[in-house]
């Protein structure tokens, strides 16, 4: 039976995952957002027609941990750009286990962004496919990829989605 | 000779090209005269990589300035392009970014009116009319009625467009040393990696004289001083070749111990090096892939592309203004075909470097906004172009605005300002 080892009380685990990582990136603890990862892992956010033509370019894309740490870095130390805020919506997770241990998720995001001008933009559209695994009983993101919708990408991205 | 200059714009005497007014920016007349003078006028545009159009059939819409254009591979193998517009009542004729034509045609979805890879009008619905009603004239001869084509040329890879046919050759165009560095990049068969689409609220000429300006580099970009990436002290030149046509060059590992020495004591916020370290090295550990030890090369091919190399990302990036106060730069990656896996590997993970979010270049879109925010009731004002002298030539080195001059001297004469 397909996703028999998926509980509710996993599925709940998962959604909460998911659900903390965006509040994460939206209240601006961006030091905390590496340790949604586990230490070898994989993050991108690479444009939905670059991903449908099976080439590769991603816009960021990070393969540790250490990465992760260095865009952070960047972003506060680095790199100029406006004041900006985010705000995450994400829905329609569809979970799937074989065992319980590692889960397929795929879910839909949309990224307002607000700048000092006051108005809030629909920024970035896109979904989530997501490898997730449990290192040292915690949950966490093996493989995350936000596969974008809004190709053109207004100004810059320097906060991650 | 001024006849057609906007009243409004007011280019200070005898200031050359070291002050330019601010409304040459933000001038509604101004774009559309430049849309008539530059983009269809007497300039090589760039519309696509060869690699983008692989086979038979292959098309990818573009861009000439603002008005639409898709570049084509014929059933003969030939490149084309031509505007996309249908010639009977002017719609759109290819509706997709790009893909492949089957059988060679393109169909208008108004009323069906079908052209090939070339612009040649195939076939009109009902040109005999229908049982003997209706119809068009007998006159009517499809051979005069095919799409606008674009002269087109296909130099070592990259398609160029121009709609004039007075253009010079496009070697002539860009002027020996620009193609030098141009062939040297583009020296073998290229496999295109990926695009990334970047919309900037700012006109296409800041970001013109941002690719023209290394003074810029190490004080607005500083991920990139900040691990010794590039610095203004480091070993390079800057190249004008026919006014407007640019390349700016570095070589990484090769600083002049005194030049860092003035940067130290003038405390730019530049030098925080040795406070912040990496914890992943393997983003710069790049490869030494050309025997002349240069690691970047900014390239401008006024008015519409910017062919980088920084590191081991390669780019070409595509100007596209979208109205007087804003454009798109779509930014295509590539590396070589016979790249071996590691190399490939190296250049997707260097591409955190470029781009819309890359480390090093993201600020390009920020500063080109904050210019056209600021400018908007000042049309009058003029900026100050000075550093490294008064005149419009390149420098074997890079404390210069001597780039953007010539960008400036090579636009006032096209554009009869």
């Amino acid at each position: 039976m397909p996703n028999a080892a998926l509980t509710l009380e996993l599925k709940n685990e998962v959604e909460d995952l998911l659900n903390r990582y965006v509040q994460c990136i939206d209240d601006d603890d961006l030091e905390q957002w590496p340790d949604f990862f586990t230490e070898d892992c994989l993050y991108q956010v690479i444009p939905r027609e670059n991903h449908e033509m099976g080439l590769p370019t991603a816009v960021m894309w990070c393969d540790s941990r250490g990465m992760l740490e260095d865009r952070i870095t960047a972003l506060r130390h680095a790199n100029v750009y406006q004041v900006q805020w985010y705000r995450h919506l994400i829905s329609n997770p569809v979970i799937s286990t074989d065992d319980g241990d590692t889960f397929n998720v795929q879910s839909n995001y949309a990224v307002f962004k607000t700048c000092n001008d006051g108005e809030s933009t629909v920024y970035n559209v896109g979904r989530y496919v997501d490898v997730i695994v449990r290192d040292k009983g915690v949950l966490k993101f093996k493989k995350r990829t936000a596969i974008y919708d809004t190709h053109r990408i207004t100004t810059l991205m320097v906060i991650p989605i | 000779m001024n006849a057609i200059t906007p009243p409004h714009l007011k280019w200070p005497a005898d200031a050359g090209c070291t002050a330019v007014p601010y409304s040459v920016f933000n001038n509604q007349e101004v774009y559309d005269l430049e849309q008539d003078k530059l983009y269809n006028g007497k300039t090589w545009n760039f519309l696509a990589a060869e690699a983008e159009l692989p086979e038979k059939g292959s098309f990818k819409s573009t861009y000439i300035g603002d008005t639409p254009v898709v570049v084509t591979r014929g059933h003969d193998e030939e490149i084309y392009a031509w505007v996309n517009r249908c010639a009977h009542r002017g719609a759109e004729i290819c509706r997709e970014r790009h893909g492949v034509k089957e059988d060679g045609a393109y169909t208008c979805v108004y009323h069906q009116w079908s052209f090939d890879a070339k612009g040649d009008l195939r076939g009109v619905p009902f040109q005999r009319g229908l049982a003997g009603k209706g119809g068009m004239p007998k006159d009517f001869d499809r051979k005069q009625h095919g799409l606008r084509t674009v002269r087109v040329v296909n130099y070592h890879g990259a398609i160029f467009g121009t709609m004039s046919d007075e253009t010079p050759a496009i070697e002539e165009y860009m002027g020996e040393d620009v193609s030098y560095h141009f062939k040297r990049i583009l020296n073998r068969p290229i496999e295109i990696l990926g695009t990334t689409r970047q919309y900037i609220k700012g006109n296409w000429k800041f970001y013109s004289e941002n690719t023209k300006d290394p003074y810029h580099a190490s004080l607005l970009h500083l991920f990139h001083a900040t691990f010794g990436l590039y610095r203004s002290s480091q070993k390079g030149a800057s190249i004008i070749n026919n006014d407007f046509h640019s390349v700016l060059w570095a070589s990484s590992g090769t600083e002049d111990q005194g030049a860092l020495d003035d940067m130290k004591k003038d405390k730019l916020r530049t030098l925080q090096t040795g406070e912040y370290e990496l914890n992943d090295m393997s983003l710069l550990a790049g490869k030494q892939e050309f025997d002349d030890g240069i690691t970047l090369v900014i390239l401008s091919a006024f008015p519409s592309l910017v062919l980088q190399q920084i590191q081991n990302t390669l780019a070409f990036r595509q100007i596209l203004p979208k109205g007087k106060d804003a454009f798109e730069l779509v930014w295509t990656y590539f590396g070589y075909k016979d790249d071996p896996e590691e190399i490939r590997n190296i250049r997707l993970k260097q591409f955190n470097l470029i781009g819309p979010a890359g480390l090093i270049s993201m600020e390009d879109g920020e500063s080109t906004e904050l210019c056209q925010n600021a400018i908007v009731r000042d049309g009058k004002y003029t900026n100050v172009i000075r550093m490294a002298g008064d005149e419009a030539k390149g420098d074997d080195h890079l404390v210069t605005e001597g780039l953007i001059r010539g960008l400036w001297k090579g636009y006032r004469e096209l554009m009869d300002f």
